[in-house]
């Protein structure tokens, strides 16, 4: 007869912690902030296809750090039960809180029966009418949620990450302002000796949930609109506005 | 189970098995019954539910028009004056619907979140020929209850991003209950019981290339016509300020006629009718 070893419960729970923690921290890391027209995805991310940041309906994005197929799975996941249930509902009774509740549930479950955590952390953002009222959720690998105030970092050296952005993060920051925070709070961490890195537009994954739009809010922020939004602009000229979709969103069936 | 949820509140495996980008394949494995072609219907279904009438399409230079009358019937009465059958599908693709409109309605519904379902899961949008193809698939689903008298047919239009250079821009699409997708090369297309007078109307008025301001005329111009000599679809409500949706799809994306401008083409077309009644 196979011998059964005892493992105590805070032991198994302790190992599965450390294993999804350095999985986590040896991945890039992603940003999301509030500001006065939005909230605001940054992710250190070098592919243009396999994405960190992207859309789950009309006022939620999703970002995440750590192994890819697993939050990939955790995304599509959450796209069908948002469009499953504004199907069967309506659009707006999808929510962001219902979606975090749904992710945690579901990691909290990975984390307690199957024999691999997930390596991931993810945050569901909901954009509000105001920047008070954007919702942002970090879930953690064992299906902890918190709710953030206007700022969240997550993945490899979050901590250091976070502090930057908590200390100089406004609600009302342009969109501008916002990016290049993030921008320096991500290249803040990693460089040689304490000093700054730099990063580039094509090393960066950028997208925004627009309050001031109606249906769906998500876009991308990419190539020349990321780079002027990028370049500090001269003394009295505007930066850019971004490129965006079309105006008309599909129409709310 | 309500839509989507598990008792645990933990997202169902279904959601979490790997496999299609397709809303509605999805859906046929995790909550069938939300499926319009999965219900069982009474052997004769005819005439216990609205139907909806005229829709015409109309490819111009920038892009295409798509625009519908507002009135839906039940045999002999009126049962909306003001319904809306011409719906934007996506950001550059326009449907409208004739036949029993609960069951268009519903159809329209599902395919704007297969099409949103799959540019969310892939990053990307489908071609215009795969979203006429996945409809065409769609009406094909309803063929059962479409024979039992709840027959629903939809015209498709969208601006082609990919369309080569030389060729117009503005592509429609228009189906058979079976499920036939037929591309209209001619540049315009009617469905609906007033199609009959609005192709009519539109065969002697249509130039391709036309301008935006001279589509919209001509569009409003043939549902006039099928108004006119059709009792199933309304004409330009002056009365009560009801007039047609009128819907474009160009580079710029879908965008929808104001009433305001709908109604300044309805009222331009009512009045040149008093001079010439026949248009």
């Amino acid at each position: 007869m196979a011998m059964q070893f005892y493992a105590s419960p805070e032991q198994i729970t302790r190992d599965r912690s450390e294993y999804a923690r350095k999985g986590i921290a040896r991945g890039r890391s992603a940003i999301v902030l509030s500001y006065d027209d939005g909230v605001l995805f940054v992710a250190e991310n070098l592919s243009k296809a396999l994405h960190k940041v992207s859309e789950i309906y009309d006022r939620i994005g999703f970002a995440a750090v750590g192994r890819y197929n697993e939050f990939e799975n955790l995304r599509s996941a959450g796209v069908r039960m948002a469009d499953m249930r504004g199907y069967s509902y309506d659009r707006r009774d999808v929510t962001g809180r219902g979606l975090a509740n749904a992710y945690a549930q579901t990691l909290g479950a990975i984390f307690s029966d199957q024999s691999k955590p997930f390596e991931v952390e993810i945050c569901v953002a909901e954009v509000g009418a105001t920047a008070d009222r954007d919702e942002l959720y970090r879930l953690t690998y064992d299906g902890s949620v918190q709710d953030e105030p206007g700022r969240m970092a997550m993945g490899g050296q979050a901590e250091a990450i976070g502090g930057v952005l908590k200390e100089r993060h406004e609600a009302g920051m342009s969109l501008e302002a916002a990016l290049h925070l993030a921008v320096e709070a991500l290249t803040s961490v990693g460089g040689e000796n304490g000093a700054p890195r730099t990063l580039a537009a094509d090393q960066l994954e950028v997208a925004v949930l627009d309050r001031r739009r109606v249906g769906r809010t998500f876009r991308r922020i990419t190539g020349a609109a990321l780079t002027a939004l990028l370049t500090p602009p001269a003394e009295g000229t505007p930066a850019a506005a971004p490129d965006g979709p079309p105006a008309d969103s599909p129409a709310a069936g | 189970m309500a839509a989507g949820l598990d008792p645990s509140w933990r997202l169902p495996v279904a959601f979490a098995t790997p496999g299609t980008s397709s809303f509605t394949e999805f859906l046929n494995m995790a909550a069938p019954d939300l499926l319009p072609g999965n219900r069982a219907v009474p052997r004769s279904a005819e005439n216990v539910a609205p139907h909806g009438t005229t829709i015409v399409a109309i490819s111009y230079r920038e892009g295409v028009i798509l625009a519908g009358d507002r009135r839906a019937t039940m045999g002999n009465l009126i049962a909306s004056r003001d319904i809306e059958k011409v719906h934007a599908a996506d950001a550059y693709s326009l449907i409208g619907i004739a036949g029993t409109a609960g069951v268009g309605i519903e159809l329209m519904r599902l395919f704007q979140v297969e099409l949103e379902h799959y540019e969310k899961i892939e990053g990307a949008m489908l071609s215009l020929d795969g979203k006429a193809n996945r409809l065409a698939t769609m009406i094909r689903g309803n063929l059962g209850a479409a024979l039992q008298g709840l027959a629903v047919i939809p015209l498709f239009a969208g601006f082609d991003l990919d369309a080569p250079t030389g060729r117009a821009p503005g592509r429609i699409f228009s189906f058979d209950i079976a499920g036939g997708l037929y591309e209209e090369t001619a540049g315009y297309e009617a469905i609906g019981s007033g199609s009959l007078f609005a192709k009519s109307a539109l065969k002697k008025r249509y130039a391709a290339g036309a301008t935006q301001a001279d589509a919209i005329r001509m569009a409003v111009e043939a549902l006039y016509d099928a108004a006119d000599d059709d009792t199933a679809t309304g004409g330009p409500d002056l009365i009560r300020g009801i007039y047609p949706v009128v819907m474009t799809a160009t580079a710029e994306g879908t965008h929808r006629l104001t009433d305001d401008e709908t109604a300044a083409v309805a009222r331009a077309v009512v009045e040149a009718r008093n001079a010439q009644p026949g248009g």
